[in-house]
């Protein structure tokens, strides 16, 4: 009860983000790329990568329809800093925000009215079981993003760290498939395991490093490589003591 | 093989057959050695524990019912080179007379003290009371390590690859996920990756996993051998990468085809990618040859069933990996 009064007077109070709001942000950032309404730019002859110095391509289209992608995606690509994208052809990266939180939220608002898609999850990693998240994870996502999330490359693109990803940017991603990672239906996997996906994710933030040093967490290449430059020269260092014992 | 057996015996005679009478100076320089020192018992005795151990390795090598053979494989390998290492340092320490030399070699100018340390070592041999049988110590221990070293060359074929041919994929088979629950084609949706294994086999054989993804059918490129490989779009590869047999875990899915990437099937180790459009060619990396397809169909309930074996052999390649298609 106590929550409605409080959105009805948030909704009350001028200031507050509307879609209205939200076309004036998006036709002066986004429409160049995804067109009028968020039709998309399919044009086949599209000119991309004008500019002095830069090799000027020709390719079908340059902005994919926001139609029936709803809040989820919204949310997800301004949060991130994903968009809008410095210039196209890039693979969106986390990134300073270059709006502000009202312009955000607006935009959310003026793309979910586009169409009927997804509004934004709210998921409760918090019931999820660390375990299941692990094995998930592992057999799922891990392949790109490294068993301790801390991302790794696919020829033609780099899956980003989890590291600052947050509860609600996860559970959007997995449904999206951001720029080439695939996306996971939820007959894939369920909003119940989401939950324990995400619970890994939190646990690779903040690992308890039992063995002290952490390395990077990047696998066996940096402990490979301790191994050999301080393990190998403890040896030979062992070596010459012994040898000095035994010549007096 | 009757040849090869004399030739062996004539050689065993020879080298412990054979007597050197050397020339005897008058007197030693080193007092006599006592006959069959136990030193030299346990270097020779080292030395064919060695050999016994790098012999276990073709033995381990060639039994196909030995369980964790890599371990004995390794443990093998690893006794022989430390029996050696043991029978060569007793030999030395104890077997060998070792003389220190305090100081630094004066310029050429004391014959008779040449002469002396020829001598020396001339007779430092004659520690070994048993000198023929510590030498077919050494060559066995070293032919049975040479030998330890070479068959697993074998691997390389023609003869024992019969398993690598093999997989559980056979005509009418169902695709099931990792729960054994069968794959349906309707579940199957685009820039998605599953994995499925053959109905009812063993999912850690090495031709039972495989990725199934569904392309746009207009995307498809599937000509010669694996034309009309698809069942409406879905198409299914082997998931081990063709290299060096890594699980293909990833695969690139572009969620705007305009702008990004190509979709490709990835392997995390050394990058092979490969166009699950185009048969699975390859597109990029070390791999040296396309990824396994499967013919797929889609059966009266909507379920995913194989349409027969993989059109290559699974798995990294060897020596001749090309030679014939797999068999059931």
């Amino acid at each position: 009860m106590r929550r409605v009064v409080v959105i009805a007077l948030l909704l009350a109070l001028p200031g507050v983000a509307t879609a209205a709001d939200g076309k004036q942000v998006y036709g002066r950032y986004c429409v160049m790329c995804h067109g009028p309404n968020g039709v998309g730019n399919t044009n086949p002859d599209s000119v991309v990568g004008q500019g002095p110095g830069r090799d000027t391509t020709i390719q079908p289209g340059i902005g994919p329809s926001l139609r029936n992608v709803g809040a989820l995606a919204a949310d997800f690509y301004l949060r991130t800093g994903y968009m809008p994208l410095k210039r196209t052809g890039l693979q969106p990266r986390r990134s300073r925000l270059l709006l502000s939180n009202a312009q955000i939220e607006a935009l959310i608002k003026y793309v979910a009215s586009l169409g009927h898609g997804p509004p934004i999850p709210h998921p409760q990693p918090e019931r999820g079981s660390l375990s299941e998240g692990q094995r998930l994870f592992a057999s799922n996502c891990a392949g790109c993003h490294q068993i301790m999330a801390r991302g790794g490359y696919v020829t033609h693109a780099v899956p980003p760290p989890l590291g600052q990803a947050t509860a609600t940017e996860i559970a959007e991603a997995v449904r999206i498939g951001p720029y080439v990672m695939p996306r996971f239906s939820p007959k894939q996997i369920s909003n119940a395991q989401l939950n324990s996906l995400i619970r890994y994710v939190q646990w690779t933030q903040k690992p308890d490093d039992r063995g002290g040093l952490s390395l990077g967490r990047v696998g066996p290449v940096p402990e490979g490589l301790v191994t050999w430059f301080v393990g190998a020269a403890a040896l030979v260092a062992l070596c010459l003591v012994i040898g000095r014992r035994l010549h007096g | 093989m009757g040849k090869a057996r004399d030739a062996f015996l004539s050689g065993v005679v020879l080298l412990l057959g054979r007597r050197r009478t050397p020339p005897q100076p008058d007197a030693h320089l080193l007092p006599p050695a006592p006959k069959h020192t136990r030193a030299e018992t346990v270097a020779i005795a080292l030395l064919f524990i060695a050999a016994l151990c790098a012999a276990a390795f073709p033995v381990v090598y060639f039994v196909g019912s030995i369980p964790a053979k890599t371990q004995y494989l390794g443990l093998s390998i690893g006794l022989a080179l430390l029996f050696l290492a043991a029978a060569l340092i007793v030999a030395a320490q104890s077997v060998i007379p070792t003389e220190e030399l305090a100081h630094a070699y004066p310029p050429d100018e004391h014959e008779e003290d040449e002469e002396y340390v020829a001598r020396l070592v001339e007779e430092s041999g004659k520690g070994f009371t048993r000198r023929g049988l510590f030498k077919l110590g050494l060559v066995s221990a070293g032919g049975a390590l040479g030998v330890a070293a070479l068959v697993p060359a074998v691997s390389f074929g023609p003869l024992g690859v019969e398993e690598f041919y093999g997989t559980p994929w056979r005509k009418g088979r169902r695709l099931v996920d990792e729960n054994d629950v069968p794959l349906r084609a309707d579940d199957i949706d685009e820039k998605a990756l599953y994995t499925a294994f053959p109905e009812g086999a063993d999912k850690e054989e090495q031709g039972s996993a495989v990725v199934v993804v569904r392309l746009p059918r207009s995307s498809l490129k599937l000509s010669g051998q694996v034309e009309g490989y698809d069942a409406d779009g879905i198409v299914a590869y082997s998931k081990l990468c063709t290299h060096a047999g890594c699980a293909i875990s990833l695969y690139r899915a572009p969620l705007f085809a305009p702008e990004e990437p190509r979709p490709a099937l990835v392997c995390p180790c050394h990058y092979s990618t490969f166009d699950p459009a185009d048969g699975g060619s390859v597109t990029f990396g070390p791999a040296g040859r396309r990824l396994p397809m499967l013919p797929l169909a889609i059966d009266g309930k909507g379920e995913l069933r194989a349409r027969g074996n993989f059109d290559g052999p699974v798995g990294p390649s060897w020596w001749g990996v090309r030679e014939r298609r797999p068999s059931p």
